[in-house]
């Protein structure tokens, strides 16, 4: 019995209410907000945290790593690779990209399923994140938000069965985005509805029902990507889904999140699941992936995760000046602070375990945990002086109290001030490290922290590393 | 192992004007300071025989002092971060102690404004080590790294930010109070406490006025044989203790490192008063040049050094303890705060207060009847840090 054997997500906290796009351009809006990803966030970071939310503990017997984006940081080099390594995944875990489609999320579930039912692997994780960017005043601007979703596929535990599924392909142009280009761009909206997502979506479901021998009615629920809500909606009605069956889209809280955006929804509906529900999935573009499946009495561990709904709660609002700060749409004046040096790729790779993985050591001696600043190999014990005792300890999954703080005015950051905080970790071992996704006014000695995978800055090459993050916003 | 007490003397001294220097070079300053040294110890610049070059980014190697033109003698640069100054008198006295050297020059320098940008380049921003692994971690000012000390000590002592930052101010307030009294000091203005407190934040919870003065500056000491030193001048001043304790980066990776006290501080003083055989620094040090980069860091030294009960630094200032007619005067001349901080040049300028002071010659900032002076030099920040405590006197024991 294959199928979902845990689920994660991630909403970055920063809203862009429309309204501030109006007041902007003075131009009628949608009604909601969007989700926007930190100045410190891209597809990568977010995945990491959807990932991190899915495994919940070890990355242990996790042979398969599969990212689905249509907006990856680098154009040439993996990103799975990237994230198997900051969520410290085994070596021999088999990691790829799944992209340019915003169907690539379902289509890296289905090959995670395909692999899993035929043993080459005994455990997937299939991420999905986008961060696409709607060209100011325009339309997609609005309408798009930034997120991420994570499902582990097996055959222990399961919580969802995945029964069956059905694929098409169309080589429709709706949307699309040229290799020189940072914004999307669509063909006429009727157009797309009335010759693109509607009769593929149609002839998707259809099929999949036909092959299945389902009709509409026995469905619990029904999840399915769409480009806005209008369009979801339009759907639903068309196939003879009753409100009660259709996932709510989320599209008026956080915007249309692209790849991520099908298997959020996916996400959120198995957070609400019964036992024996039988749930349709559907991906879109450049055709359509459905799915059949079926929750098992396992769907009640899904609780224990963090849903949906608390994700949503933890936010805080952002203007538009910020949006196309954080989001390169505009240039500013560079800092007059002096300039820092490229991140040599050498130390880097000499200290990847701690880069990637936030690896310290352990004195096996004394028993001190401690970090060394990065590019500074640590051979005595700072505490007893013992040379080469150490073993590796991991600080990425440890939980954490702020033991002192600095706001500064002067870090170069797209979100001054630079929070910064001694963080002493509660099993021990301390790191001095930047804050992020927090309100700089409540920042104080004692709250807790965990630790968060970052964008740190932009050079030749993205510099990744981790900041503190407080449990509390 | 033998203390260096009474061993070298200080004969002259030299000290440019602090500051904005925009139309002096390197070359300037140092000949500024050098001259000044060499007249007041009564000598020709071919009598140096050995010279110690202290500077953090204006220049590398000994050639950096070839605008004095020295001919041929040895000529080493030396760095310690921001106690780069200390570690070139430092040096300097060793070499003498050693007996190898008779007549040696300790100058320190800096030409800070000619970067032309804010704060301090290069390893300012913490975080970028020196073998290349800039710009992974995060790089935080310089203000910040001392604002963790002003976070945790209010913390610590559960004092209301306000109430803390205020004590600060009290300490701002002093520098620049003496600093006005200083023609040589970067900044001559008087400020008042509501000024500190309304100025902008730097690194919370540190504002403008926390925050020494990014400085051009040289200065200079001539060292020679404490039993030759009154062949140059009727009053040298002598070298009690130089003492010096480096941090293993404890600070940032072991919890016991209390971010209220630099452990740095405590060593290195505690050394120094051993040496100069000092049992009660409160009463026993007619005044002190302490490390001032960021007023908190002046209040911990309090306490680190002894001139405060731990924790209890509010009680001396607030008693007026250490201002020019307090019990142990501080930061006469107005402190890396007012007079400013050219990095290489700086432990050199307390110094050179030091012995203006102790041989009477300090005018409106004068402290009484002096016998013992003190300099406290801190490179780097808690527990990364470089300490210095030097102890002079103006009699031999």
């Amino acid at each position: 019995m294959v199928g979902i054997t845990a689920i994660g997500a991630h909403i970055p906290m920063y809203r862009l209410n429309l309204d501030e796009i109006g007041k902007m351009w003075q131009t009628r809006t949608m009604k909601g907000e969007k989700a926007v990803a930190g100045y410190d966030e891209d597809a990568i970071t977010m995945a990491v945290a959807a990932t991190f939310d899915c495994m919940n503990g070890s990355g242990k017997d996790i042979n398969a790593l599969y990212f689905a984006t249509t907006s990856a940081p680098y154009k040439e080099k993996q990103s799975a690779a990237t994230i198997a390594g900051a969520t410290d995944l085994g070596r021999e875990c088999h990691t790829a990209d799944f992209t340019n489609s915003l169907r690539a999320g379902s289509i890296a579930l289905k090959a995670a399923v395909a692999e899993v039912k035929c043993g080459t692997v005994k455990q997937a994780i299939v991420t999905a994140a986008d961060c696409r960017k709607g060209a100011p005043q325009g339309r997609f601007e609005q309408l798009f938000g930034d997120g991420a979703a994570a499902v582990m596929v097996g055959s222990n535990n399961v919580i969802a069965t995945v029964d069956d599924s059905y694929s098409i392909f169309s080589d429709f142009t709706d949307l699309w985005r040229l290799d020189d280009e940072a914004f999307v761009q669509s063909a006429d909206g009727r157009f797309v509805d009335l010759v693109g997502y509607i009769p593929i979506m149609k002839e998707a479901i259809s099929g999949m029902m036909k092959k299945c021998s389902l009709t509409a009615n026995d469905f619990a629920k029904v999840v399915f990507y769409a480009h806005d809500g209008r369009e979801h909606a339009d759907l639903a009605k068309k196939m003879g889904f009753s409100p009660a069956q259709v996932q709510e889209p989320l599209f008026a809280q956080i915007g249309n999140t692209g790849t991520a955006a099908a298997l959020m929804m996916l996400v959120a509906a198995l957070e609400g699941a019964a036992p024996n529900d039988k749930i349709l999935f559907v991906g879109y573009g450049d055709g359509a992936d459905a799915f059949v499946l079926r929750a098992t009495e396992a769907i009640s561990r899904v609780r224990n995760t963090e849903g949906m709904k608390d994700r949503l709660a933890r936010k805080m609002p952002i203007d538009y000046g910020k949006y196309l700060h954080w989001h390169n749409l505009i240039r500013v004046e560079p800092p007059t602070l002096p300039e820092r040096s490229e991140p040599s790729l050498i130390t880097r790779w000499r200290d990847r375990k701690a880069v990637a993985a936030l690896y310290g050591v352990k004195c096996k001696n004394c028993g001190t945990a401690q970090f060394p600043p990065i590019g500074q190999k640590i051979r005595i014990c700072v505490h007893c002086q013992a040379k080469d005792q150490f073993e590796d300890y991991k600080f990425s999954d440890k939980k954490g109290k702020l033991f002192s703080f600095a706001l500064d005015q002067l870090q170069p950051t797209k979100n001054p001030p630079g929070v910064n905080g001694v963080v002493d970790f509660d099993e021990g071992g301390r790191l001095i490290c930047e804050l992020t996704d927090c309100d700089p006014s409540k920042v104080s000695v004692g709250m807790p922290v965990e630790m968060t995978f970052r964008k740190m800055g932009k050079g030749k090459s993205i510099n990744y590393f981790w900041k503190g993050k407080p449990m509390a916003l | 192992m033998e203390s260096i007490r009474d061993k070298v003397a200080i004969v002259g001294m030299g000290c440019t004007k602090f500051g904005e220097r925009w139309d002096m070079g390197v070359g300037d300053l140092l000949v500024e300071a050098a001259y000044e040294a060499f007249k007041d110890a009564g000598i020709e610049p071919k009598d140096v025989q050995a010279a110690w070059l202290g500077t953090v980014f204006s220049g590398i190697s000994g050639i950096t002092l070839a605008p004095l033109g020295l001919q041929y003698i040895p000529i080493t640069r030396v760095e310690n971060m921001c106690a780069t100054g200390s570690e070139a008198l430092r040096a300097a006295s060793y070499a003498v102690a050693a007996g190898v050297v008779d007549v040696a020059l300790a100058i320190g320098v800096e030409k800070l404004k000619d970067t032309g940008v804010t704060g301090v380049k290069g390893p300012g921003l913490v975080g970028d080590n020196p073998d290349g692994t800039a710009g992974i971690a995060p790089g935080y000012s310089a203000p910040a790294s001392f604002a963790y000390l002003a976070s945790r000590y209010f913390s610590e002592y559960k004092m209301k930010p306000e109430d803390g930052r205020k004590l600060l101010a009290e300490i701002a307030v002093k520098n620049h109070y003496n600093g006005s009294l200083n023609p040589k000091a970067h900044f001559s203005n008087l400020i008042t406490v509501e000024q500190a407190m309304k100025a902008p934040i730097v690194a919370y919870p540190l504002a403008l006025f926390d925050c020494c003065g990014v400085s051009d500056g040289a200065a200079a000491a001539i060292v020679t044989r404490a039993d030759m030193a009154k062949n140059f001048r009727p009053d040298p001043i002598y070298i009690k203790a130089l003492s010096l304790a480096v941090g293993a980066r404890q600070g940032a990776m072991v919890q016991d490192y209390d971010f209220v006290h630099l452990e740095e501080n405590v060593r290195a003083s505690r050394n120094a008063y051993a040496d100069a055989g000092i049992k009660d620094p409160r009463k026993e040090i007619s005044m002190a040049e302490v490390h001032d980069c960021f007023t908190v860091h002046e209040m911990i030294v309090y306490e680190d050094l002894g001139f405060a009960k731990r924790g209890r630094a509010k009680e001396d200032i607030e008693a007026g303890t250490f201002t020019l007619k307090g019990d142990l005067p501080v930061n006469t001349d107005g402190g890396l705060k007012c007079f400013g901080h050219p990095l290489g040049a700086s432990g050199l300028r307390m110094m050179y207060e030091v012995y203006h002071q102790l041989r009477g010659k300090a005018g409106p900032r004068q402290v009484k009847n002096p016998r013992l002076g003190l300099t406290h030099n801190l490179g780097g920040n808690a527990g990364t840090g470089i300490a210095t405590v030097f102890i002079v006197g103006n009699e031999k024991s």
